[in-house]
């Protein structure tokens, strides 16, 4: 292994090599000044990092600069007596900690600024200042995910929260709990193209589940409640709440309302009893079904109603991609990954099926391809809690509306036992498809050709040296699919993956949230060299934020998953695939980052081992193969039975 | 629903039968009255609904209703029974939809309301206010060289009135969309909808672990 930080010479202590700011675990700087970048190990301390002192102000100890000390403070105290006004941004504040929130990744401007104003006065919520509103958004759906409570991010009016929109529509694709809130102009104004005034409600209106433009600060604690029951309730999603900067400023007494009343919000959560029954027949004739495991079993919290029902019917599990973790993998019925870049015996087996269970998933492009020659013979039980996903994408035979969870405990109980050996034709001939699967892609062998470090090895030992309970947050790209494919997942929550928008920054930002949302497990980020460029300034907040996340980069050098589909689907012919990258170790180095770097499989998990001894936030860079592909695949407008096994030859991987 | 396969049925032997792809049926007219909340910025919501989900509507209606605070919309469109379906169910999830009716073709009283402002001379105004009488409809307005027509009806009369005066020109035309009530005593009825109930602001769960973990600050009012 080799560790690297330009400039610094510390090589081969793990953990000691760790730049300043990460390794002296001293330095955690929640409250503190993170504008002042901890001075990197063994270089002496570089004028830029105290701060420049300009000629009007006085030296430090001098009689001057303690009678301006004396102002300031004066100052500070007459700003904030402790018998002030209760304002909106209190209500807001209190709101918040009345819905359990204990975290909010933000960034302040103009219009929010009243409610910076007053943070210090509600100690109970942690204000993690990002670097980027997408971070504080993706870190919020990290936390929410991990957590399964609603996830809280903000950001000013105009450029503030159109740059948190792209983590907004993210979490509305993926059903994640989240209030995003933004400040906007003074009502008066609104209408006016004010400064820094966008139309943000009529922006977010078509990718929130529900969001609100507060005028007022007496309505601040109803839409707040409103806001936090809708995010988490049904079918989870995110929920954006808009408040004029007078609504924050004015006065308010306005209560905390104990009820809410929302007549047009009244999920279904129990099945239907006679939907129930049929399921219940059709699963109980068919001879070939199969599982498909979404989402919704994680939302619902429905591992052990899904595992229960499972084993009762001996009925093999498939997942999509945001349904891995629904079943622990080492199970004998957990099948795997479906779809587009999921295993050719898992499409195989729906492709072949006589009936389809589908457990809160939504029959997404990526998961069926061609519908017209989808799983041709199969009927289809689809379980949702929102009715509009049922017979959006395929026609079904048995539609339920309900909560998965409370479904399957209520269906269990109605369908036939069947034991492994009562299907033993069936699962016999699965288990052959799988191990032909297996054994002839040489990606999922962990294999090492050619002296190059391969994506499928890194993300094995991964898993591995986690024990495959550390939450894993993806970026999008090959590395996302390498890494549903080959980390191993036990348990539920643990992998967080921007499934339904694939959203490139995703990963870093997700995993900050993940480790606050859940503290007691490793968070690692899983990203792709074009997808760290996207978000890497959250390297910052990590640090200064004392925010123990690992990110391991997986650098191909290439945007790799479109040089894949360049070579395979465009003939070779490569345009901006090619993605120059920073040299990462100093650009880590220049963060108080420790780095560490592996290019060969001996260095792999010195490499990983190294981050997890380093106390906060550490970068593992993996020099992988640049062109290794991600097979099967099935090229997009084509069905689960096209699916492309192989392409060139022992030249791939380089 | 020819498309839908039988549950219980043997799974259909020999050729692969192609699946059925939702919305790609025969279209045909719906039409379907929405009842929403009376609030600033439902009329978008509603709209931008249909736009993005590319439902292809041919007219949309908004107006008070019997009760104060909620309003009716009238759509009318064309589609498929699955993708009618699937309008529906995209509509309830807006909070502020409250229910959703494809109305039955049969029994439904559907009008609209047209105004036709058309050339006329001396020479010819007696014969145009003699197909007017004939549809029924009523002058509001004349002038020396045109009149105004109201005419309220299905679609299809106002427009072989609207045919019809083209004849004589028409300077101006404006129609408001349809509106449709069922006959009989049936009603589109959100009496149990808005009488559902409360739930908690602060599910028990959080209430409990937020009051283990702190006392919020709450700020005094200076008196
Ligand atoms: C914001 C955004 N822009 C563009 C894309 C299209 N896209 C999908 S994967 C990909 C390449 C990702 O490259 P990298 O992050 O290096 O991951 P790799 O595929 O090499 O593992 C791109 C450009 C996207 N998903 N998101
Ligand atoms: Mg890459």
């Amino acid at each position: 292994m080799t560790t690297e930080h330009a400039g610094a010479t510390t090589a081969d202590t793990p953990g000691g090599t760790a730049t300043a700011a990460a390794a002296t675990g001293t330095t955690a700087l929640p409250t503190g000044d993170p504008g002042t970048p901890a001075p990197a190990t063994g270089a002496p301390a570089a004028p830029s990092t105290t701060r420049s002192v300009g000629r009007h102000v006085p030296a430090a100890g001098t009689a001057a600069a303690a009678e301006i000390e004396r102002a300031r403070q004066a100052m500070l105290s007459d700003a904030k007596p402790r018998n002030r006004t209760r304002i909106g941004a209190d209500a807001l504040c209190e709101a918040l900690i009345r819905q359990g929130v204990d975290v909010v990744f933000g960034y302040p401007g103009g219009v929010i600024l009243p409610l910076y104003d007053v943070w210090e006065d509600h100690p109970a919520i942690r204000h993690v200042l990002v670097r980027h509103e997408q971070g504080a958004a993706h870190a919020a759906d990290g936390y929410a995910r991990v957590s399964g409570r609603v996830g809280v991010c903000l950001g000013t009016s105009g450029p503030g929260a159109t740059n948190l929109v792209t983590g907004v529509a993210t979490a509305q694709l993926d059903s994640i709990p989240m209030v995003a809130i933004t400040g906007n102009v003074p009502g008066a104004l609104i209408g006016k193209d004010a400064f820094q005034e966008i139309d943000i409600t009529g922006i977010t209106l078509p990718m929130t589940k529900h969001n609100f433009l507060v005028r007022k600060a007496d309505d601040i604690p109803r839409v707040i409640a409103e806001a936090f029951h809708l995010a988490r309730t049904g079918r989870p999603g995110p929920v954006h709440v808009d408040i004029t900067k007078d609504a924050l400023t004015s006065e308010t007494r306005a209560g905390h309302p104990e009820t809410i009343d929302l007549p047009g919000f009244k999920p279904t959560f129990e099945g239907h009893p006679r939907q129930l029954r049929i399921a219940a027949e059709a699963i109980d004739k068919a001879q070939r079904p199969v599982i498909l495991a979404g989402h919704g079993i994680l939302l619902s919290g429905a591992t052990e109603e899904l595992r229960t029902f499972a084993e009762r019917t001996s009925i093999p599990v498939t997942h999509t991609l945001l349904g891995v973790g629904d079943m622990d993998e080492r199970h004998p019925l957990s099948y795997g990954l479906m779809g587009m870049h999921g295993w050719k015996h898992v499409n195989r087996a729906i492709q072949s099926a006589d009936l389809l269970i589908a457990l809160g998933m939504r029959f997404d492009d990526r998961v069926t391809g061609n519908v017209s020659t989808y799983a041709p013979n199969a009927r289809i039980i689809h379980v949702d809690i929102d009715p509009s996903e049922i017979g959006k994408n395929v026609a079904v035979d048995v539609p339920i509306v309900g909560d998965v969870g409370r479904v399957l405990r209520a269906l269990t109980p109605l369908v036939a036992e069947r034991s492994a050996d009562d299907r033993a034709a069936y699962l016999g001939q699965l288990a052959e498809w799988r191990s032909e699967s297996e054994g002839t892609s040489w990606h999922g062998s962990g294999a090492w050709r050619d002296g190059y470090l391969s994506a499928d090895y890194v993300i094995s030992r991964l898993g591995e040296l986690t024990d495959h309970d550390a939450n894993l947050s993806s970026d999008v790209g090959q590395h996302q699919m390498w890494l549903a494919r080959y980390a191993g997942f036990r348990r539920p929550d643990s992998h967080l993956s921007s499934g339904g928008l694939g959203t490139m920054g995703y990963g870093l930002p997700a995993a900050m949230g993940a480790a606050l949302g859940q503290p007691d497990k490793e968070s690692w980020a899983i990203v792709g060299d074009g997808g760290l460029q996207m978000t890497s300034q959250e390297f910052m907040t990590v640090v200064a934020d004392h925010i123990p996340v690992k990110v391991a980069l997986l650098d191909n050098g290439k945007l790799g998953m479109i040089r894949q589909w360049q070579e395979i689907i465009y003939g070779g012919h490569y345009h901006s695939s090619h993605l120059p990258g920073p040299d990462w170790a100093k650009l880590a180095e220049a963060y108080g980052l420790a780095c560490f770097r592996a290019r060969t499989p001996e260095e792999v998990d010195d490499a990983i081992r190294a981050a997890q001894a380093v106390d906060g936030p550490a970068l593992v860079w993996f020099s992988i193969a640049e062109a290794q592909n991600v097979l099967p695949m099935m090229p997009a407008g084509k069905g689960l039975s096209d699916l492309i096994e192989t392409w060139g030859d022992a030249a791939e991987g380089r | 629903m020819a498309a839908m396969n039988d549950p219980l049925a043997a799974p259909t032997a020999g050729a692969t039968p192609s699946r059925y792809i939702p919305g790609s049926g025969s279209a045909h007219r719906h039409v379907v009255v929405v009842i929403v909340n009376d609030r600033p910025g439902v009329l978008n919501r509603v709209s931008s609904l249909v736009r993005a989900r590319n439902f292809n509507i041919e007219s949309l209606v908004v107006g008070h209703t019997e009760r104060p605070g909620i309003s009716r919309m009238t759509i009318t469109l064309q589609g498929d029974d699955f993708a009618v379906e699937q309008m529906g169910k995209q509509l309830y999830r807006l909070v502020d939809v409250l229910k959703v009716q494809d109305m039955p073709q049969e029994h439904l009283v559907e009008h609209e309301l047209a105004l036709v402002k058309v050339r006329t001379t001396n020479r010819d105004r007696a014969e145009v206010l003699r197909i007017i009488e004939l549809y029924k409809g009523r002058v509001i307005d004349v002038a020396p060289d045109s009149l105004i027509v109201e005419h309220s009806g299905t679609e299809q009369e106002i427009d072989s009135l609207v045919a019809l005066l083209a004849g004589f020109g028409i300077r101006e035309l404006v129609r408001t969309g349809t509106v449709a009530m069922a006959r009989g005593s049936g009603v589109v009825d959100v009496e149990g909808i808005l009488r559902s109930g409360t739930v908690p602001a602060v599910p028990e769960s959080i209430a409990a672990r937020v009051a283990a973990s702190t006392a919020p600050a709450t700020i005094t009012i200076e008196e």
